[in-house]
């Protein structure tokens, strides 16, 4: 609100580094933030970085098997992590197996956000019978272990990525509808809503464009939370040696590559991509609570 | 002259609880003309602002508008689809709330909300919409309006907020406004200015006012004509000046009554005894015998409209003009 107007462009500018500048005030949200795009960019990146890729069975050698970090591989390059069982170098595997595990939490992530903030949305606005129906929907939904209902459509369904993002998003979209629901129920009931329906903007207008943006900042920690969660659960179905083929390998299947190894020495194979996952994790969940922080205009002043 | 703008024939909205059936507007009626406003004054629960809401047909479960008309230029709008209401709404027909603070959309930009109100009703392109919400609100005194288009609702102050809202009610022209108590929240000083605006640009565009409040200092400068709402009825109505001079209700001399004004000053100002009845154990008799200081054993039971002239009131034994006989706990 000082001086003169700025050109429109310039405001939208000074919009996103007074945004930025928010974020950046708490160090850990912003440590995580760099850490988490190192982590995609080294993801994005695997096939220039890595001097192996661990999916071409002609590159991986059995003879490298099980190599400590350190050790020179028969090609004559260097195994920075060591290698599994079959040769593959754990550097190069990391990289590839985190464009699965990220690549598989951000859409399955994305697709339950959209579904279940549709669902929860609309369950919130009809209210009465439709909103009964859903509601007890999702409650059975959440009643079931994940883990159990995603085991059970993977087996079902069989081994493919496309078809761990449906197990995903079936366990996942319920937690979007819920959360929506109870802060939507709440919303609608402010005057700003009555307002709207004063002005005449029909029922989807004002659901999706007044109470919507609303509800956002519990819905982007749910957001957050949930993609680290479908992160950690694709690696445990894989873990569990039901989820991705073991030709390409994510991180779950490195882990329990090396678990047999484990007593024997042979930390590694192990513990560089549980490490993965945990960092990877762990920043997402960070990087979440500081947008809830900051998104909220409310909390601006 | 030609008719009225708006004209309500025995409205009658009514909440079906568990308790039994709220009757909150009881059949009334009332008319309002080209760049006039009407002044609908009465106490919290007395159903002023479910009138307004009727109006809008905004009535929540397990309200509902049992019976009259609200014609708007002869059309009946207890009659057409709802579809049609909502067309209506925001273009024909706006409405102003009492707490600026709640009605904006907290999460969206003042320009995005204004243009809303235009764009539901009209295909302009977004530059039209944009300048027709600037000129809104460089017409209600809002300095440096371009800015204030990218401002959040929490960037601006209450009274600016509420002329934000009453710039969006008469963005589309409407014919017909009804203002819920705009002033309520505001403090004194920025309450004229509100007033002086929002009576400004009903005259400029010869719209059709309702203004609800339970302050008559608010109405006594502002309002052509007043109606006074008791437990959901209209008990007198007439010229502002006359009704407020000159009551004929002893409910309406009560609210008059106690008003401070400074010859006033030392003594103890005058409260109606009692509390608004009840709506649900209303019975045969007239609603406010139970506080009336004129009450007579005619009172048992319910009076009918009494015409004088221009005004009219419900009551058998009308007061005239403001002595109060009774001292208030006699």
């Amino acid at each position: 609100m000082s001086a003169a107007a700025p050109a429109p462009a310039a405001k939208k500018e000074n919009a996103l580094a007074a945004f930025a500048q928010r974020f950046f005030e708490n160090r850990i949200a912003a440590l995580a933030l760099v850490i988490l795009l190192i982590i995609v960019g080294l993801a994005l990146l695997a096939p220039w970085i890595t001097p192996q890729n661990p999916y071409d069975l002609a590159q991986v050698d059995i003879m490298d098997a099980r190599m400590a970090p350190g050790e020179e591989a028969f090609e004559g390059y260097t195994f920075l992590l060591g290698s599994d069982g079959a040769g593959r170098d754990l550097y190069s595997a990391i990289l590839y197996g985190l464009r699965i595990s990220l690549a598989v939490g951000v859409f399955s992530g994305l697709i339950a956000l959209a579904i279940g903030t549709a669902v929860g949305l609309i369950a919130a606005y009809a209210g009465g019978r439709t909103e009964t129906v859903i509601m007890r929907i999702v409650d059975l939904q959440l009643s079931f272990p994940a883990i159990l209902v995603a085991l059970m459509l993977v087996a079902a369904l069989g081994k493919g990525v496309d078809k761990i993002i449906i197990a995903l998003v079936t366990v996942q979209w319920a937690y979007y509808a819920r959360t929506v629901r109870g802060t939507a129920l709440s919303e609608r009931k402010k005057e700003y809503v009555e307002a709207a329906r004063n002005l005449g903007l029909s029922s989807r207008r004002i659901l999706f464009g007044h109470i919507m943006p609303n509800c956002m900042s519990p819905l982007i920690v749910v957001a957050t939370i949930q993609t680290a969660h479908a992160i950690a659960l694709e690696a445990t179905l894989s873990f569990l040696g039901i989820g991705l083929p073991q030709t390409e390998p994510s991180l779950g299947i490195l882990i329990s590559n090396g678990f047999e190894y484990i007593l024997s020495g042979k930390y590694w194979i192990s513990i560089y991509p549980g490490l993965a996952l945990l960092v990877t994790v762990f920043s997402i969940n960070l990087v979440g609570d500081q947008l809830r922080d900051v998104l909220n205009p409310r909390l601006n002043k | 002259m030609t008719g009225p703008i708006l004209s309500i024939k025995d409205l009658e909205t009514h909440f079906f609880t568990r308790a039994g059936v709220v009757k909150a507007v009881n059949k009334i009626s009332l008319d309002v003309h080209e760049g006039k406003i009407l002044g609908l004054v009465g106490e919290s629960g007395s159903g002023k602002s479910i009138t307004g809401f009727s109006i809008m047909r905004l009535i929540d479960e397990p309200g509902r508008i049992v019976g009259g008309s609200i014609s708007l230029k002869g059309e009946d709008l207890t009659k057409i689809s709802e579809r049609q209401m909502q067309d209506i709404r925001g273009k024909r027909i706006s409405m102003i709330f009492q707490d600026p603070m709640m009605t904006l959309n907290p999460v969206l930009r003042i320009g995005t909300q204004m243009m809303e109100a235009i764009t539901a009703h009209e295909k302009v392109s977004k530059k039209e919409a944009r300048e027709r919400a600037r000129d809104g609100l460089a017409q209600v005194g809002i300095p440096s309006p371009e800015e204030r288009l990218d401002a959040y609702p929490h960037e601006l102050s209450g009274g600016m907020r509420q002329r934000v809202a009453i710039a969006t009610a008469f963005l589309n022209r409407p014919e017909f406004i009804i203002a819920d108590e705009p002033t309520t929240a505001l403090d004194v000083t920025i309450q004229s200015q509100i007033l002086a605006e929002a009576q400004k640009l009903c005259e400029q565009y010869k719209t059709a006012m309702i203004w609800i409040t339970h302050d008559l200092s608010v109405v006594s400068g502002l309002a052509d004509e007043i109606a006074v709402m008791y437990a959901g009825k209209i008990v007198e109505h007439g010229p502002s000046r006359q009704v407020l001079t000159d009551p004929r209700h002893p409910y309406t001399a009560g609210l008059i009554k106690s008003v401070p004004g400074e010859h006033m000053v030392g003594h103890r100002l005058y409260q109606i005894p009692g509390m608004t009845p009840s709506l649900l154990s209303l019975g045969e008799e007239c609603a406010f015998v139970e506080r009336c200081p004129h009450a007579l054993d005619l009172c048992a039971k319910a009076p009918s409209i009494t015409q004088d002239g221009s005004r009219h009131y419900r009551c058998h034994n009308p007061t005239l003009g403001l002595e109060l006989e009774t001292e208030p706990g006699a």
